[in-house]
C-alpha cells in the first residue's frame, strides 16, 4: 500500500451499492487506469461511511475530501478534476443545511465531529475484503496479545474492567457473561455472534460485518479462549447476503493466515467459526430461541433460568455476544481498559451506534459516546429536523423502547438514563419524529411489527398485543372511548408483567411512553374524532375551497376513484363517500384550493 | 439435596433445590391455577412450555410476575400466589384466551370436562373485556380424531405427547404470533400424515380442539332398526374406567353395571372383547412357539423377536416408521378384530343371522380402534368386521343420552359364548398383560407342565422400558415390553441394528398402556388415576377362576366346532392379517 499516494475510498455499503456504487467504482477504476495513474493512485470498496442519506460516498485520502450523492457519470469529473488538477469537485460536496455552505472534507462536517468510531473504527476506511488492511490496522493484535501475554482470567478481567455492556439492548455486563461462562465446566462450549439484527431501521450489525466482518472474527476467537470454546457459530439472517458475503471471505481469509483452525499464532488455542442462516423471525434476536433456531428447532424463546451460559446451544455452555459488542473487544484489548472507561457515562462505557432515521437531515449510522444528549446527537451530528418543522419526539430501543419528548432532549444518553425516561437503548434505532408525526399512528406502527414478529408461543404476547393493536386501529379511526384509552393502559401493563420473553415484556413500551407522553393526542382522537397531526386518514377529509378553485379539472382528471365532480371553470367538489385520502388532489392542485380539514 | 427456605402466602416452607414454585405451593396446600403445564409423575412425561402465563404469581423484588410452573425457587423468596397484581394479570390472562376461543360451551364436546371452563368458572370470569378478532381454522376429520383447532389455546400438550412421549412427529406448532397454531406439517390432514391415531394428543387437550370421532349417534340409529341385530364387546380396560364417568372413585371395577346398562341401552348380545382376548392368546401363543421352536433349532430364516399386534396405533407406527421390520411382529389380530369376525361367521351362523344384518358395536379405551375397524382388509365385500368402535367416553355419553342412572344399576354378567373369558384376557388392559398372558398359556403349552405360579410380578408396572428373562423349564425366554411409542421406538432401533436380545416383545402405543388410552376418561394429567386402574385390571384377573386363556372352555369349543387348531387355515384366515409399508 506504501507506494499509493492518493486512495480512492468508494462505498460498498449494501445502502450505496443499491445506487449503482459498484459501476461508480468500476467507472472511477477504468479512469485511474485510463491516465496511467494506477501505480499511484488506489481505488477501494470500503464498508459503510455511515452517511447513508447522501450515499453513494466517496472519500479522498489523504485529504479526506468528502463527495455526496455521487453517480457512475461522476467518476471522470472526479479523476480528471480531483486527481490530475488537484481541484476539488465543487458540486459534489456536503452542503451544510445549517451554513448552506460547501464543507471540503470529512474532518469538517458536524455529522463526523462529535463522532468517536470504536465499533466503527474500520468501516469506510478499508477494505473489508482484504485481511492485510485490517492486519494493517492493529487487526488481530488483540488476540496475539491475549495468546501470549494473558490468561483467559486476565483477559476477562480486563473487559469486565472496561465496562463495556452488551450492545444487543439488554446491557448486561460482558466481561460479567464471559466470566460465568467460563465458570461452568463443560466438556465443550460455544461462542455465538448474534448478527440477528431487526429492529426497523437498524442496520449497525449488518454494517459492521460489511465494513469490517475481522473485528467480530477476532473478538469471537479471543471469547473462545476466555470462556474454553472451541467454536464459534455467527447467527446471521439471510437477508444479509453482502454480510455474509464478506464474512465468508473473512473466514477464508484468517484461516489462510491461521488465525482460524488449530493452534493459533502457534498457541494451544483451537477454534474456527461456522455461519448459521436465520429465517428473519425477530424473535430470534432473543439468545434461547436464536440457540433453537440454529439447532433446527423452532424459533422461539424458553423460560430463563437455564440460562445460556448454563446450557445453550446443544444443551452446551454457550456465550451470545451481539455484533457490535464483540467489535467493540479487540480496540479494549489493544488500548487498555482504562481507555475505554474513560469515554463514557459512570455506568454505561464507551459508545453507542446509533441508526439516525425519520425528520431529521443526516439520516445515518453514527457511533458516539456514551452520555452525549439527544440534543447534540439530532441538531448537531443529524443537522436538525427536515424542513425546518418542529421536533415532536424521538423514539429509541426500537419495538421495545419508547418516544421521548423534548422535555428529554439534554439527557445524557446512557442505558439508565434512557429506562428512567421510559425508554430503552436497545440496539441502537433512532427515529426522529416531527410535528406531522401522530403518536397513535406510531404506537400502532410498533405494534404491527410486534404482531408480525411475535413467535405466538404465550398468551400475553399472542392475544395481548393483537387487542391491543385492534384498539390501537379503533383509535385511529376515529370509533375509540375513552375506556379504550383505559384498557390500553391496563393491558399493556399485563402484558409487561406476564411476558414470556424481552419481546413481549417490551412491545407495549410504545404504547405506554406514548400515553405518557401524548395523552392529548388520543384524548382529541377518542373525544373529538380529530388527528392532531393529519396522519389518521378515517379522520381527515380532503375539501376544496370554493373562493380558490379555479375549475381546472386537474384534481378531477387525476382523482382515481371519481370522487371529484364539478364543472370546468367552476369550483369542484369532493364526495366524502367516495374520497379514499390517497392526497393525489391535494398534491395536484396548483391553486391550494384543497384542504386539509 | 440442599434445602431452600422460602415463604408463600405468608406460610414459610422448605423445599429441594430445583423445585418450582408450583410444586413447593403444593407442598403447603396452594393449588396454583395452570393450564398449559402437565407432568405425568413416575412417567417421565412434562409439558412445561410456560406459554399460557396463566400461573403468575407475585415475587417480592422481582421486575415482572414469575410463571410458577417454571420458576425454579430461591433462598429466601416471598411469594404471593394471590395479589392484586397476580390475580388482575391471571385473570386478564385468562380473559385473553378466551377472546380468542368459540364460546359455544353448550354444544362443545368437551363441555364439563374442559380445563379452560372448569377455570373461567373458579376465577370468577363474568365478562370478557378484550374483545377482537378469533382464530378461525378449517375442521379436519380423521377416521378417528377430529381438530377443531378454533379452540386450541396452544398449550401444546399434544405437541409434547407426540413428539417427546410418542415420537411419532406429527403435531407441532406452525405460523408465528396470532396465527400460530398446532398442526401437521404444512397445515396437512391428519389422515394424509403419518399419525398412528394413538389419540394421547385428545387424552390431554385441556378444550375440545381435539377429540375423537363421534359415533354414538350411528349406534342409535342401529339400535333402533328393527331389521338389525346389533352386538357388543368391550376391552378389558373399559371396565377399569367407565365408573370415573359417573363420578365413582378411579380404579372402581363396573363391569357388571357396564353389563347391565349395555343391556338397557337396547343391545342384542353383550359381549367380552376379553373372550377375543383369550383367544389372541391361542393364536399369538402358537405362532410365538412355533417362532422360537425353529429358532431355538437353528432355523436362521426365522427372524426374533415376535412382537405383540393387538395395538392399532402401535401397527400404525411400524408401518411408517419401520416398514422394513413388518414381518417380525405377531400376524394375529387384534381381539377387537378378532371378535368381530368371528362374531360375524362363527357367531352370525349360530344365530342365523345374515352378515349385512348384525352389526358389531365395540367399546374401547382407544380411538386408534376406529381408524383399525376402518381398514379394508377387516372387511368382507365392503362390510366391516367391527361397525362402530365408541370410546369409554362415548360409552357413558350414550348411558346419559338413554337416561340410564348407571350408579344405581345392578350387577348382570355378559351373555354366551363370546362373553367368557379368563383372567389372562382381563390383563389386556394394562402394559405387561398381554405378554403375561402369553407366558401363561404358552409356558403350559411348550413345557406340558403346570404353570408353578400364575402372577408374574417381574412384568408388571409403570417403567416405560421393562424387560424380564422367563424359565420356560429350563429354556430362558427374554421378554421386553415397552409402553409409549417413544419407548418403543428404542426397542425397534435396537432390533434394525441387530442388538435385540429379546424372544418376545410387548408394545402397547399410549402410556400405561389401554387404561390410559387416548379413548378412556380424562385423567387430567393425574397419573394416579392410571395406577388404580391399573391395579382394578389386576384385581379382576385375580377373581377369576380360570386365569388362563386356554382353559377357556368356549375357547376350547370354538376350535372344536369351527377353527380347528390355534394357526389352522381357518384360524389364518379370519384371524391373521397382514401389514403394509407406508413409508
Amino acid at each position: 500500500m506504501a507506494e499509493f499516494n492518493t486512495h480512492i475510498l468508494v462505498c460498498g455499503g449494501t445502502g450505496c451499492k443499491a445506487s449503482q456504487a459498484d459501476l461508480l467504482k468500476t467507472n472511477l477504476t477504468k479512469r485511474i487506469i485510463d491516465h496511467g495513474l494506477h501505480e499511484q493512485v488506489q481505488v477501494l470498496q470500503t464498508g459503510c461511511f455511515g452517511f447513508c442519506e447522501k450515499g453513494p460516498i466517496v472519500k479522498i485520502q489523504p485529504d479526506n475530501t468528502f463527495y455526496v450523492s455521487v453517480e457512475p457519470e461522476d467518476a471522470n469529473e472526479i479523476v480528471d478534476e480531483h486527481i490530475l488538477k488537484g481541484r476539488k469537485v465543487e458540486r459534489l460536496l456536503y452542503k451544510d443545511p445549517k451554513t448552506e455552505e460547501k464543507v471540503g472534507d470529512s474532518k469538517h462536517m458536524d455529522f463526523y465531529k462529535k463522532q468517536v468510531r470504536i465499533a466503527l473504527r474500520n468501516c469506510g476506511f478499508i477494505n473489508p475484503e482484504n485481511i492485510e488492511e485490517y492486519i494493517g490496522n492493529d487487526g488481530y493484535a488483540a488476540l496475539g496479545k491475549c495468546l501470549e501475554s494473558y490468561s483467559p482470567k486476565e483477559v476477562i478481567d480486563l473487559i469486565k474492567k472496561s465496562g463495556l455492556r452488551g450492545r444487543g439492548g439488554g446491557g448486561f455486563p460482558t466481561g460479567l457473561k464471559w466470566e460465568i461462562t467460563h465458570n461452568v465446566a463443560g466438556d465443550e462450549k460455544f461462542v455465538v455472534c448474534n448478527a440477528d439484527e431487526g429492529d426497523p431501521g437498524a442496520f449497525m450489525d449488518r454494517s459492521i460485518l460489511e465494513g469490517d466482518p475481522h473485528s467480530v472474527i477476532e473478538a469471537m476467537a479471543i471469547c473462545g479462549y476466555c470462556i474454553g470454546a472451541s467454536k464459534g457459530l455467527v447467527y446471521i439472517r439471510a437477508e444479509y447476503p453482502l454480510a455474509i458475503q464478506r464474512l465468508k471471505i473473512a473466514l477464508e481469509q484468517a484461516k489462510e493466515y491461521g488465525l482460524l483452525g488449530p493452534e493459533i499464532l502457534g498457541s494451544a488455542f483451537n477454534f474456527e467459526i461456522e455461519i448459521r442462516y436465520g429465517a428473519g423471525a425477530f424473535v430470534c434476536g432473543e439468545e434461547t430461541a436464536l440457540i433453537h433456531s440454529m439447532e433446527g428447532k423452532r424459533g422461539e424463546p424458553t423460560f430463563k433460568p437455564p440460562f445460556p451460559s448454563e446450557s445453550g446451544y446443544m444443551g452446551k455452555p454457550t456465550n451470545v455476544n451481539n455484533v457490535e459488542t464483540f467489535a467493540n473487544i479487540p480496540p479494549i484489548i489493544n488500548k487498555g481498559a482504562d481507555w475505554f472507561a474513560s469515554i463514557g457515562t459512570e455506568k454505561s462505557k464507551g459508545t453507542k451506534v446509533f441508526a439516525l432515521a425519520g425528520k431529521i437531515n443526516n439520516v445515518g449510522l453514527i457511533e458516539v459516546p456514551m452520555g452525549i444528549t439527544l440534543r447534540e446527537v439530532i441538531y448537531d451530528i443529524g443537522g436538525g429536523i427536515k424542513d425546518g418543522k418542529e421536533f415532536k419526539a424521538v423514539q429509541t430501543g426500537g419495538p421495545s423502547g419508547g418516544c421521548l419528548t423534548i422535555d428529554f432532549l439534554d439527557t445524557p444518553i446512557d442505558y439508565d438514563n434512557l429506562i428512567a425516561a421510559g425508554s430503552m437503548m436497545g440496539s441502537g434505532g433512532m427515529i426522529v419524529m416531527d410535528e406531522d408525526d401522530c403518536m397513535v399512528s406510531i404506537a400502532k406502527f410498533y405494534l404491527e411489527f410486534t404482531l408480525d414478529e411475535s413467535c405466538g408461543k404465550c398468551t400475553p404476547c399472542r392475544i395481548g398485543n393483537k387487542r391491543l393493536h385492534e384498539i390501537l386501529v379503533k383509535i385511529t379511526e376515529g370509533k375509540g372511548t375513552s375506556e379504550d384509552i383505559d384498557k390500553l393502559r391496563m393491558l399493556s401493563h399485563v402484558i409487561k408483567d406476564t411476558s414470556l420473553c424481552g419481546l413481549g415484556q417490551t412491545s407495549p413500551n410504545p404504547i405506554l411512553s406514548t400515553l405518557d407522553n401524548f395523552l392529548h393526542e388520543y384524548e382529541a382522537h377518542v373525544e373529538h374524532q380529530s388527528c392532531p397531526a393529519g396522519q389518521c386518514k378515517a379522520l381527515m377529509q380532503y375539501v376544496i375551497e370554493d373562493e380558490k378553485c379555479t375549475g381546472c379539472t386537474l384534481c378531477f382528471r387525476n382523482c382515481p376513484v371519481g370522487a371529484i365532480s364539478g364543472e370546468k371553470r367552476s369550483p369542484h367538489y369532493i364526495d366524502q363517500k367516495l374520497c379514499i385520502k390517497c392526497g393525489v388532489c391535494f398534491e395536484k392542485c396548483k391553486f391550494d384550493a384543497i384542504k386539509i380539514a | 439435596m440442599k434445602k431452600i427456605k422460602l415463604n408463600i402466602d405468608n406460610k414459610t416452607l422448605e423445599v429441594p433445590k430445583g423445585t418450582t414454585i408450583l410444586d413447593a405451593a403444593s407442598v403447603v396446600g396452594i393449588d396454583i391455577p395452570t393450564l398449559c403445564h402437565m407432568k405425568l409423575h413416575d412417567m417421565n412425561i412434562e409439558n412445561k412450555p410456560g406459554g399460557c402465563r396463566v400461573c403468575v404469581v407475585e415475587v417480592k423484588g422481582r421486575r415482572n410476575l414469575a410463571p410458577a410452573c417454571c420458576t425454579e425457587v430461591a433462598e429466601g423468596m416471598e411469594i404471593s400466589t394471590h395479589s392484586m397484581r397476580a390475580v388482575n394479570a391471571r385473570r386478564t390472562v385468562l380473559e385473553l384466551i378466551l377472546s380468542d376461543h368459540p364460546s359455544d360451551c353448550l354444544v362443545c364436546a368437551k363441555s364439563g370436562k374442559c380445563d379452560l371452563q372448569e377455570m373461567a368458572q373458579n376465577m370468577g370470569i363474568r365478562e370478557i373485556h378484550y374483545q377482537g378478532a378469533q382464530s378461525h381454522y378449517r375442521e379436519d376429520t380423521s377416521p378417528a380424531i377430529i381438530r377443531e383447532l378454533d379452540k386450541c389455546i396452544l398449550c401444546r400438550r399434544c405437541e409434547t405427547m407426540c413428539n417427546k412421549v410418542q415420537s411419532v412427529g406429527v403435531l407441532s406448532t406452525i405460523n408465528r404470533g396470532f396465527e400460530a397454531v398446532v398442526s401437521p406439517a404444512f397445515e396437512m390432514n391428519l389422515d394424509h400424515s403419518v399419525c398412528t391415531y394413538c389419540g394421547q394428543c385428545v387424552a390431554v387437550c385441556p378444550t375440545g380442539a381435539l377429540t375423537e370421532v363421534d359415533e354414538t349417534g350411528a349406534v342409535i340409529r342401529a339400535l333402533s332398526d328393527p331389521s338389525k341385530t346389533v352386538i357388543v364387546q368391550t376391552a378389558p380396560a373399559v371396565r377399569a374406567a367407565l365408573g370415573e364417568e359417573f363420578e365413582m372413585e378411579a380404579g372402581t371395577l363396573v363391569t357388571g353395571k357396564m353389563v347391565s346398562a349395555l343391556r338397557r341401552l337396547g343391545f342384542d348380545y353383550v359381549f367380552d372383547t376379553d373372550f377375543a382376548a383369550d383367544l389372541t392368546i391361542m393364536e399369538e401363543g402358537t405362532e410365538l412357539l412355533n417362532r422360537l421352536g425353529k429358532y431355538l433349532g437353528g432355523d436362521k430364516n426365522v427372524k426374533m423377536p415376535i412382537l405383540t399386534s393387538c395395538c392399532p396405533a402401535w401397527v400404525k407406527f411400524f408401518e411408517h416408521q419401520f416398514p422394513e421390520l413388518k414381518d417380525i411382529p405377531s400376524t394375529a389380530r387384534s381381539p377387537q378384530q378378532m371378535f368381530g369376525a368371528i362374531a360375524k361367521t362363527y357367531f352370525a351362523d349360530k344365530i342365523e343371522v345374515k352378515r349385512e344384518n348384525l352389526v358389531v358395536v365395540s367399546i374401547m379405551p382407544c380411538v386408534a380402534k376406529k381408524y383399525e375397524s376402518s381398514r379394508d382388509e377387516f372387511a368382507v365385500n365392503g362390510n366391516p368386521d367391527v361397525d362402530y368402535a365408541l370410546t369409554t367416553r362415548e360409552l357413558a355419553s350414550l348411558i346419559n343420552i338413554s337416561n340410564i342412572d348407571f350408579k344405581s344399576l345392578p350387577e348382570e354378567d355378559f351373555d354366551q359364548p363370546l362373553g367368557e373369558s379368563t383372567g389372562a384376557a382381563v390383563i389386556f388392559g394394562t402394559t405387561g398383560g398381554v405378554i403375561e398372558a402369553a407366558v401363561r398359556t404358552a409356558y403350559e403349552i411348550q413345557t406340558g407342565k403346570s404353570l408353578p405360579r400364575l402372577d408374574f410380578e417381574e412384568l408388571r408396572g409403570m417403567e416405560g422400558l421393562r424387560k424380564a428373562t422367563i424359565d420356560f423349564d429350563g429354556t430362558p425366554i427374554n421378554i421386553g415390553i415397552a409402553h409409549g411409542l417413544g419407548n418403543a421406538r428404542q426397542l425397534l432401533e435396537q432390533i434394525k441394528a441387530g442388538e435385540s436380545e429379546f424372544h418376545a416383545i410387548e408394545i402397547m402405543s399410549c402410556p400405561g398402556g389401554c387404561i390410559g388410552g387416548g379413548g378412556q376418561p380424562y385423567h387430567h394429567g393425574d397419573v394416579e388415576i392410571l395406577k388404580k386402574r391399573q391395579k382394578a385390571i389386576y384385581s379382576e384377573d385375580k377373581n377369576k377362576t380360570l386365569r388362563k386363556s386356554h382353559e377357556n372352555p368356549h375357547i376350547q369349543k370354538l376350535y372344536e366346532e369351527f377353527l380347528g387348531a390355534p394357526m389352522s387355515e381357518k384360524a389364518h384366515h379370519l384371524l391373521h392379517t397382514k401389514y403394509f409399508d407406508r413409508s
